[in-house]
């Protein structure tokens, strides 16, 4: 079905809306993560104090954990959207 | 045909870039060789400090007079064909300050677990930026943050006020970048503060000046290269010195544990107590003397002056008698003075009659126990609600200030700029997830080293900074055993960052390399946010409110000739060096994210949001905002003569916020939108407009 919209120069109002739905799936999704990782972790760090690689496990989220998280965040929503972008029939053109 | 040449083209231009980069890279790599070989040689410190400020001014500048240019789209946008990788370098250069780059080390070994609250909070927000902004900033395809506002809102109010924001929340910034370069521009050459910060002023200017964005994004990107390369060197050294492994973010956890266990043995140890006692024995003094400070004065002098006039009656040496003149010389000149010194003593004194000198256990997460008495229990979760509360302002900010958000719209096309964001997250992670394990490695080397040794078996380091500024490192022996408890050496955080090199044992080429790095970083934040400045002044306020006619020529001399004006003031005023400095930058993150986070984000998602309503919100959001502060920080308290006692919402801390602001802005646009009418149909369709990367937009010709 989707690739179908890719083979349309001009895409219908209809996979427009497909693709904006799209996106707003990705973000809630991807948004999901970073809450759980910047608040709830957080949250309940003093608990979280197990050994985890030689740091207590909290310890080791908010130095590097997160930001690896964060970081995978971007370039999965970047690779996603950009795929969507061409499935959907919306890529900009170069002129 | 038109398609495969324009690839062409950019496969050319992206192979040049590379190239150039290569060679610099080489070159800066070959000219920190050729200066460590001289001071090998024997050449001095004075001349190497010398030789690396003026070799990468030069550089920079030299840059900044190749990208010379006075077309529009290339002053403003650098021609929008920085590819996502460079505009990622450029953006971590940008966006690392001499606070993350000298600071964030420092403040991680005071605080501990407390302080990764800076490092979540300035990488969190990208993801933010990647979501919410970045490839429909890249869409709308124009100049700046506050013309983003007044296109999809219309009218000039969300335009002025989005001016003023970002006038407000870059000179703060920018202020504080200026005072760094001033700082390190005088420890590397010797010069005075106040030379140091007009001699870095002519670094920042002779880039945005003559080449706007084209030249600040080229040179970012070479002050990139400088400052991570600056940043590592000495890190992976101490690494492989402490653990002989050069990989220090693998491997500090083995690290952490040693220096939890040595807080354990410090917190029991005699000597340490000792310590303690003495410093709380101080305090109360200081407590009694603030009873009643007129008084306590008058006593203090009269007992020197008694002192004084005894050795005289006895006939003492001039030794003795000169050293008690300089005793009653040195009391404070009036009461209020004499007030102010000793609270500052006593706050000290109470600090170093803690354990640790004051610091939390460094593993440990937040402050008070979850267990313990109810003051202990209370005192988690205030600490915990403001870590996360401070986490929270500085994500919102750093997707709120323009500085940075404006970079997005430098590359070639939407998904440059999805991608670009990955890219500047990646290059700014590598320095973020370094600081922690500096921190934690300098910790183990004080902790394990310099604590239980004799005085005079001391580093010579110590020494050295001592006479550099007291207020960075100071050692007393209090208790005259002639070894150096933890308690008495005091340090300012950034020491850590600035004697690094020192303590992993390493010649002062390095020394001067990583002020090189941290000019590098101040100067590349500073460009940015001079630009920032003269561009909504040129662009949105003079170009879009006044004369619309304004030729492109026009415009950009008008932005050259701000900038400069600028440029001059923020160096004026870094001159005063203003007290509080780093409480205003933070600041700037709270105003910046309930300025422009509700409106810009409720702009692209909701077609509903009204101009009236971003408006009000933006209003509201940073009135609330500037409000807690002003009410409840110490010095902003004292500028606006707030007397009432401080009243703190939740326990949350001045620097936060942004916590209240950011989502009564919210608030306020949802509320007023539905009472307003209905967006026109161009704004509606503008949204689209902005929503999808194919669209061509209301006022077509402008997209590429």
């Amino acid at each position: 079905m989707d690739s179908v919209d890719g083979m349309n120069s001009t895409p219908t109002p209809d996979s427009l809306h497909r693709y904006w739905r799209t996106n707003l799936r990705w973000i809630s999704g991807l948004m999901l993560v970073w809450f759980v990782v910047s608040f709830v972790l957080v949250f309940f760090a003093r608990d979280l104090n197990f050994e985890f690689m030689g740091w207590p496990f909290s310890f080791w989220v908010a130095a590097q954990g997160s930001l690896l998280v964060y970081a995978a965040l971007v370039a999965v929503y970047a690779w996603a959207m950009n795929r969507a972008d061409v499935v959907h029939g919306v890529q900009e053109r170069e002129d | 045909m038109s398609m495969t040449r324009t690839a062409i083209a950019k496969a050319l231009f992206r192979a040049q870039l590379n190239k150039l980069y290569r060679w610099y890279a080489g070159g800066f790599f070959c000219f920190v060789l050729v200066m460590s070989v001289l001071e090998q040689w024997g050449l001095s410190r004075e001349w190497i400090g010398f030789l690396f400020l003026f070799t990468t001014l030069v550089l920079y500048a030299g840059i900044g007079i190749m990208s010379r240019t006075t077309d529009a789209a290339e002053y403003y946008v650098a021609g929008r064909r920085v590819p996502a990788i460079y505009n990622g370098m450029a953006t971590g250069a940008d966006w690392m300050s001499a606070a993350s780059f000298i600071g964030l080390a420092g403040t991680l070994y005071l605080q501990g677990f407390n302080g990764l609250a800076f490092v979540m909070g300035w990488t969190g927000g990208y993801c933010l930026v990647a979501f919410f902004l970045a490839p429909y900033l890249r869409k709308f395809g124009q100049y700046t943050i506050p013309d983003f506002l007044g296109e999809r809102y219309g009218g000039h109010a969300p335009r002025l006020l989005g001016i003023a924001a970002a006038i407000a929340c870059s000179f703060i910034y920018l202020v504080a970048q200026i005072y760094g370069v001033g700082l390190i521009t005088s420890r590397l050459t010797g010069v005075a503060f106040e030379l140091g910060v007009f001699l870095g002023l002519g670094g920042i200017l002779v880039c945005s000046f003559l080449g706007g964005m084209r030249a600040v994004t080229w040179t970012q990107v070479a002050q990139y290269v400088v400052l991570i390369a600056a940043y590592m060197t000495p890190v992976v050294w101490l690494s492989v010195k402490q653990t002989q492994v050069p990989l220090p973010q693998l491997v500090y956890g083995q690290q952490l544990q040693q220096v939890t266990a040595q807080e354990q043995r410090l917190t029991e140890d005699p000597k340490e107590l000792e310590v303690q006692a003495l410093y709380r024995e101080r305090a109360q003094v200081l407590a009694a003397r603030l009873e009643n400070p007129a008084q306590a004065l008058a006593d203090e002098r009269r007992n020197a002056q008694e002192s004084i006039n005894q050795l005289r009656a006895s006939d003492a040496k001039p030794a003795d008698l000169s050293q008690a003149d300089k005793r009653l010389a040195a009391l404070p000149k009036s009461d209020v003075a004499a007030e102010a010194l000793w609270r500052e003593q006593k706050a000290q004194a109470d600090a170093k009659s803690q354990p640790l000198n004051g610091m939390a256990p460094h593993a440990q997460q937040f402050l008070g126990n979850p267990e313990g008495t109810e003051a202990e229990r209370e005192l988690f979760d205030v600490s915990r609600r403001n870590f996360m509360a401070l986490v929270f302002c500085l994500m919102v900010g750093t997707a709120a200030l323009p500085h940075i958000l404006m970079r997005y719209y430098t590359v070639p096309s939407v998904r440059e700029a999805r991608e670009s964001v990955a890219w500047s997250l990646l290059f700014i992670i590598l320095l973020y997830i370094t600081a922690p394990a500096l921190a934690v490695m300098v910790k183990f080397e004080v902790f394990h080293v310099l604590v239980g040794t004799p005085f005079n078996e001391l580093p010579a380091w110590l020494g050295a900074w001592n006479k550099v500024d007291p207020s960075l490192l100071s050692i007393t022996d209090i208790n005259l055993d002639g070894i150096l408890q933890l308690n008495e050496l005091t340090i300012g955080g950034d020491i850590v960052v600035l004697a690094m090199p020192e303590i992993a044992g390493l010649p002062y080429v390095i020394s001067a390399l990583v002020a090189a790095g941290g000019l590098a970083a101040a100067l590349s934040t500073a460009d940015g946010l001079l630009l920032t400045i003269a561009n909504a002044l040129s662009h949105d306020l003079y170009y879009k409110m006044i004369d619309p006619n304004a030729s492109t020529v026009r415009r950009v001399t008008i932005s050259k000739v701000l900038l400069l004006v600028v440029a001059l003031l923020a160096a004026y005023v870094a001159a005063q060096k203003p007290a509080d400095i780093l409480f205003l930058v933070a600041a700037a993150f709270s105003i910046a994210a309930a300025a422009f986070f509700p409106a810009l984000v409720l702009g692209i998602f909701w077609r509903r949001a009204t101009g009236v309503a971003a408006t009000l919100g933006m209003i509201s959001g940073v009135s609330i905002t500037l409000y807690y502060m002003a009410t409840t920080q110490s010095w902003l308290r004292e500028v606006f003569g707030v007397t009432a006692a401080v009243d703190l919402w939740w326990g949350i801390q001045p620097i936060a916020a942004g916590v209240f602001g950011v989502p009564l802005g919210f608030l306020v646009m949802i509320l007023v939108s539905w009472v307003t009418p209905v967006p026109r149909r161009a704004e509606r369709e503008w949204v689209e407009f902005v929503r999808y990367p194919n669209l061509k937009g209301p006022k077509s010709g402008q997209g590429g």
